[in-house]
């Protein structure tokens, strides 16, 4: 039962969100809704108010416990009132067989069963769990399905539901720790205006990025600080036709650093090690490395595009063990958004940083040297290179292993001069 | 045989034996009388730390040593030093003990996920075969190494044994109590500032299923136990609904001292270190060869311990939910006031 408490949430609401209710449902439901809200300001007992028999229906299938609490307790009643109520407009507009009277099913044992136990004084956790899990299925429903609905309101309920499942912990993580949903709507949304307005991110060769299946990207890195990871993310998952997410490849330095590291999982990145690039290619996941690491983000401006060595190869014998694709991608614009001059090697030896860059602007103007510069940026990815034609054991080749880094390095190297030739300022 | 049946655990799994028809004979053995009735198994009250065991084993034509007496805590102990010498002089004890008896057909242990240690440079999941990054240098999870190591030795003695080492993430459920379910139960749970990292849980009775048919069957090798998914510290704290305090990492250590010091809860620096970094284990073993499914996934089992257990807090799902109602109320009623009633009448 706790188990079937997660997807259902979900699961509904995005339902509910597909179908496009009929002008004559979607009166109904605003009707019945509306009844919803008048019976809650009364306080009258809602279940014989003027609701259609569907709803008296729904409510005494659905709405056993609620009504036994309703009757005890006079601050539930509202509550579980408006669930009953509320679940009316679910039969008319939903697909019949599917949305509603299939959960409404799903619901009925656990309300029952919380029916049973008496409903006067404190409600026992079990029951909290159950009512919490059902009732804001309601809420949602009624006001994404209401025709008076206005956009802004649909963004309210939603917003709401988000917060309230964040606070609730109703969330689903994978086993990388990866949070899809707060890494769409929280984390990559702040940085899309980076990506549209102010990068102006053009991309190139989306088509050679496989729709599905594991596929290893490998890119150039630069930046100092490492944007260039989150703009071809974003890339991928807003420009890509299958929207795919890119997970990543961090340094151990990452994870161990507060709020980066947690927030470096949260949104799909883990540790730079076989282990893991094996396990997520496996899983038929898109697969981001910057082979370069520091060496790449921290180098100093005036060695602009010039890859630096790439690792050990490892992100090869990965592809090559799972006998998935490398496509190099090369990144052009990331690095001139923080020019770094110099390097403060004593100070970044006393934080345990790799490197503390002197930019134009940064330490001189404080956090506004933070800023990063406007450049434009083209990210183009390049054409596959197959791997699944070699033996099953060349993974244990290290002289295969370090050709094919050169392949990609080079190819990767090449298409950033060709990029720099075509480019003409470096912001426009 | 099982060792360590005085807790909670191995009582449970020594009722579970004794009920089963097949199996004759079930010897609990501690250093206390059990608190749990134990049913028809009978006890000795033998320390396992000296070679009483040995007669034990010997008298009794024991086939099947099960050894949970492994133990997590030093306050249940009797203080550190006391705890490390249960559990590893204590496991030297007993697998001298069996290595001496030709009776002995099957060893199983219960050991922990701890042995892999947690470390930020930590792979996403730990196989079997995978080392630690980070040595445990202390504690618990360092006794279980040495436990594991001292089992292995044993297995290569004995070759003719068969030998099953399982790996337990952390147990919640409705009874167990261990330092993690007492943390839970704090009414402000202390976390690392900046770190949410990933756990794992098994449910106790998957548990007992798992050590049910490593028992009665013959299944020799290592594995990881877990539950399926993973759930972060703070969802897990958020599923409980309780507040949760975020502290700068340099007060890690201290956090843990306070803990200790109040009693409410015992951690060691080697669980502080697992609640910054976590750890997740693979599963694919015990599910392909031992061809075990547990029931709980991570998630349904602390949902399980939470909802048991009654730790819901203050900020319980109950309470957001309806806190988020009257909030869309407010907001989308007066919002749109002008425009309901048209839509009505339409």
């Amino acid at each position: 039962m706790p188990d079937a408490r997660v997807i259902p949430i979900d699961g509904g609401e995005r339902r509910r969100r597909t179908p496009k209710p009929s002008a004559r449902d979607a009166v109904a439901a605003g009707a019945a809704r509306a009844t919803g809200e008048r019976s809650r300001r009364r306080t009258t007992s809602p279940l014989i108010d003027p609701a259609s028999a569907a709803a008296a229906a729904a409510a005494t299938t659905a709405g056993k416990g609620g009504s036994g609490a309703a009757r005890s307790k006079p601050a539930a009643r509202t509550r579980k009132a408006k669930v009953g109520a509320e679940a009316t407009p679910e039969p008319t507009t939903g697909t019949p067989g599917a949305a509603g009277p299939s959960r409404a099913r799903s619901k009925r044992p656990a309300r029952s069963s919380a029916a049973a136990t008496p409903p006067a004084g404190s409600a026992p956790a079990a029951f909290d769990e159950l009512s919490a899990a059902t009732e804001p299925d309601g809420d949602d429903a009624s006001i994404l399905t209401g025709p008076e609905a206005s956009e802004w309101e649909r963004r309210i309920a939603g917003g709401l539901a988000f917060v309230r499942r964040r606070l609730t912990g109703d969330i689903e993580v994978d086993d990388f720790g990866f949070d899809p949903e707060l890494t769409d709507k929280v984390l990559l949304a702040m940085m899309r205006p980076l990506y549209e307005r102010y990068f102006r991110v053009e991309t190139r060769g989306l088509e050679n990025v496989p729709a599905e299946g594991g596929a290893l990207v490998v890119a150039n890195h630069s930046g100092t600080v490492p944007l260039d990871s989150v703009m071809t993310q974003l890339a991928l998952l807003d420009h890509h036709s299958a929207h795919r997410h890119l997970r990543m490849l961090g340094a151990d330095l990452v994870f161990q650093t507060p709020v980066i590291g947690e927030l470096a999982r949260k949104s799909g990145t883990t540790l730079a090690c076989n282990a893991d690039a094996e396990r997520l290619l496996r899983r038929g996941e898109l697969v981001g490395v910057w082979p370069e690491g520091f060496k790449g983000v921290g180098k100093p401006f005036s060695e602009r595009y010039k890859l630096q060595r790439f690792g050990r190869g490892g992100f090869v014998s990965a592809a090559l063990k799972t006998r998935v694709p490398i496509v190099p991608c090369s990144i052009v614009g990331a690095e001139e958004i923080y020019p770094i001059l110099g390097n403060m090697k004593t100070l970044a030896r006393l934080l345990g940083m790799p490197y503390v860059p002197v930019t134009p602007t940064f330490p001189w103007l404080g956090p506004l040297g933070m800023i990063p510069l406007p450049s434009k940026w083209i990210i183009e990815f390049g054409v596959p290179i197959a791997t699944d034609g070699f033996a099953p054991d060349a993974a244990e080749d290290p002289m295969l292993v370090f050709n094919i880094t050169d392949q990609v390095r080079e190819t990767i190297q090449h298409t950033l001069y060709r990029l720099l030739m075509q480019r003409r300022s470096v912001f426009f | 045989m099982v060792t360590g049946v005085s807790r909670y655990l191995g009582g449970r799994f020594a009722q579970l034996l004794q009920a089963d028809p097949d199996i004759s004979r079930v010897i609990g053995v501690d250093v206390v009388p059990p608190k749990q009735d134990l049913g028809d198994a009978e006890f000795v009250r033998a320390d396992i730390r000296n070679p009483i065991i040995s007669k034990v084993i010997s008298q009794a034509e024991v086939d099947t040593v099960v050894h949970m007496s492994v133990i997590a805590t030093p306050v249940g102990a009797g203080g550190r030093a006391t705890m490390k010498e249960i559990n590893v002089i204590g496991t030297m004890q007993l697998l001298a003990a069996c290595q001496k008896a030709p009776s002995v057909r099957k060893l199983v242990v219960k050991s922990s996920t701890a042995v892999y240690g947690s470390s930020p440079r930590d792979p996403s999941m730990f196989t079997e075969d995978l080392e630690p990054n980070a040595l445990a240098r202390t504690g618990y999870a360092k006794d279980s190494v040495e436990v594991e190591s001292y089992v292995r030795g044993f297995a290569r003695r004995r070759p003719d044994v068969s030998v099953t080492t399982l790996r337990f993430a952390n147990f919640v459920g409705p009874k167990v109590q261990t330092a993690l379910t007492a943390y839970f139960s704090l009414p402000v749970v202390p976390t690392v500032l900046g770190f949410d990292p990933r756990l794992q849980f098994v449910h106790e009775r998957d548990g007992l299923e798992v050590l049910w048919r490593t028992t009665l069957d013959e299944h020799p090798g290592t594995f990881n136990i877990a539950g399926d998914g993973v759930i972060t510290l703070w969802q897990a704290i958020r599923r409980a609904g309780r507040p949760g305090l975020p502290l700068p990492q340099p007060a890690a250590p201290w956090i843990g001292q306070v803990l200790r010091r109040l009693g409410v809860a015992d951690f060691s620096p080697e669980q502080m270190r697992f609640l910054t970094h976590g750890r997740v284990v693979d599963t694919a073993r015990m599910k392909t060869v031992l061809g075990f499914e547990p029931r709980y996934s991570t998630v349904a089992a602390f949902d399980d311990f939470v909802a048991q257990q009654q730790v819901s807090g203050p900020l319980s799902p109950d309470v957001v939910g309806a806190v988020e109602r009257r909030l869309l109320d407010v907001l989308v009623h007066t919002g749109s006031a002008p425009a309901q009633p048209g839509g009505i009448d339409a």
